[in-house]
């Protein structure tokens, strides 16, 4: 190990793969749980404890939809009367009257609440839920009444990308002190429906000098987060900071995991919760320690002077795209692949052309997130 | 609709304050303390740290510097450019209200 292991700060709790939104992009896996498997109310207290105890200091609770644990108030419960900084990760549709302010009560620390379009067609279209956007701006309204801070996650492809100088005027309007510009990673279901998203060059070239514009007027009165493209990027982001470096998730049943596509990595074996502690996972799980640090690292990262800034950037990309998981992030222009991120970007306008020629509805086109299309790719 | 807000300017009148959702808390863990914000978390030097506390939302800027000269024995008007400074930065990130 090239450097000594901390401890973390940062747990993403998916609750559930229940959600009643199927945007065509989730991040969850495309092999969806069933509510039987989820752990149960005791369980999730007894590992928000241990992680804790462990050193960390925020969990962002999140799904599928977190909002359907009937529990998540206890949940939120445990977490605050641990000094930990919660975060509610949430679509905003189908949470009663009252609910928002009971988590609050519960300490509830922040709200992030994402929109799929900044108008009610295009919400409705990809979510694939026909009231969705007018139940967010009420759970909005609510998150604002209950006295706490709200972030609008936007996530951004092609059929929403010109709608970006809207969400941020929908941020504003809805008291929100922070938005997430957040263009599509193609893992999980985004990359089933890569083809059907993937945005062209033009419109990610206006979409950064938009933003950037943004950023430079609002400056103390809305923070922008940029998500940037990584198939049109140079280098790579740090993903989650560096592999097992200062975050990891749990899934529904429990399995932990560095990330929430590290599943893709089929050579790997991740642990459940239970059959060994958090600290045991954390500390010496053959799956957290294989890209820990830079020692795993081939060239070009090895000799690379930007090896400890990205950490060789996405573990799950180089595995999708450079078919090895120890590899170079093809989204940095030293990948010796590099040149495939282009190609496929080409690939989804041809596909997009050709469906456009054929008069299809781009949304005909997506696969949607939901129990019945796991089935099916499975 | 709600009000669009303007950016704060931090001012020697400014009394500032931290947000509710911005938090100064020490970690057990670290052994050291933590500024919990949404998405982020902060590790403030000792000085970072002194004026954050200060931050009470009744002492103006020009106490708190008064403050901090007496505790670090420096003069005021050499501390004046960087606590301000300092107290924009973390007003434009909407981690600090004037």
């Amino acid at each position: 190990m090239s450097e000594p292991l901390l401890p973390p700060i940062g747990m993403l709790a998916e609750l559930t793969h229940r959600c009643p939104l199927q945007c065509p992009y989730c991040s969850n896996p495309t092999e969806l749980m069933k509510a039987n498997r989820e752990l149960d109310t005791e369980t999730w207290l007894y590992l928000f404890r241990q992680a804790a105890d462990l050193g960390v200091l925020q969990v962002h609770l999140s799904g599928g939809e977190p909002t359907l644990r009937r529990d998540l108030e206890q949940l939120v419960a445990g977490l605050s009367s641990r000094g930990v900084y919660t975060n509610l990760i949430t679509a905003g549709v189908g949470i009663a009257e009252g609910r928002m302010q009971a988590l609050a009560e519960a300490g509830l620390d922040h709200v992030q609440l994402s929109f799929q379009g900044a108008h009610a067609e295009t919400t409705e279209r990809i979510g694939n839920h026909r009231g969705g956007h007018q139940k967010k701006l009420e759970t909005a309204r609510r998150v604002r009444a209950a006295g706490l801070p709200l972030t609008i996650n936007a996530p951004i492809h092609r059929h929403n990308i010109e709608e970006v100088p809207d969400f941020i005027e929908l941020a504003l309007s809805l008291g929100a002190e922070r938005l997430e510009i957040a263009n599509v990673q193609y893992s999980g279901w985004a990359l089933v429906n890569r083809d059907a998203l993937m945005p062209d060059r033009a419109a990610v070239e206006r979409q950064v000098a938009i933003v950037e514009e943004a950023q430079e007027r609002l400056t103390g009165i809305l923070n922008i987060d940029f998500v940037t493209p990584d198939y049109f990027a140079i280098y790579p982001k740090p993903c989650m900071g560096g592999w097992a470096r200062d975050a990891f998730m749990v899934a529904p049943d429990g399995t932990v995991l560095p990330c929430h596509a590290a599943h893709t990595i089929r050579t790997l074996t991740f642990e459940r919760f239970g059959d060994r502690s958090l600290a045991e996972i954390w500390t010496d799980s053959p799956a957290f320690n294989a890209f820990r640090g830079t020692d795993w690292m081939q060239e070009p990262c090895r000799g690379c002077e930007r090896r400890e800034l990205d950490w060789g950037g996405c573990r799950c990309q180089a595995m999708a795209i450079a078919g090895d998981p120890a590899a170079t992030d093809p989204a940095c222009v030293k990948s010796p692949v590099h040149a495939r991120m282009g190609m496929l970007i080409e690939d989804a306008l041809a596909s997009a052309r050709a469906d456009r020629e054929n008069g299809g509805r781009p949304e005909e086109s997506f696969i949607y997130r939901r129990i019945a299309a796991t089935t099916q790719l499975a | 609709m709600i009000a669009l807000r303007e950016r704060a300017l931090i001012s020697l009148d400014s009394t500032p304050s931290l947000p509710n959702h911005v938090r100064i808390q020490f970690d057990p863990v670290r052994q050291a303390y933590a500024v919990l914000s949404p998405e982020r978390v902060f590790w403030p030097n000792e000085v970072s740290l002194a004026i954050l506390n200060r931050c009470d939302g009744r002492s103006p800027v020009s106490a708190i510097i008064s403050s901090l000269a007496t505790e670090y024995d420096a003069p005021e008007d050499e501390m004046t450019g960087d606590v301000t400074a300092f107290l924009q930065e973390w007003a434009n990130k909407l981690l600090v209200r004037p």
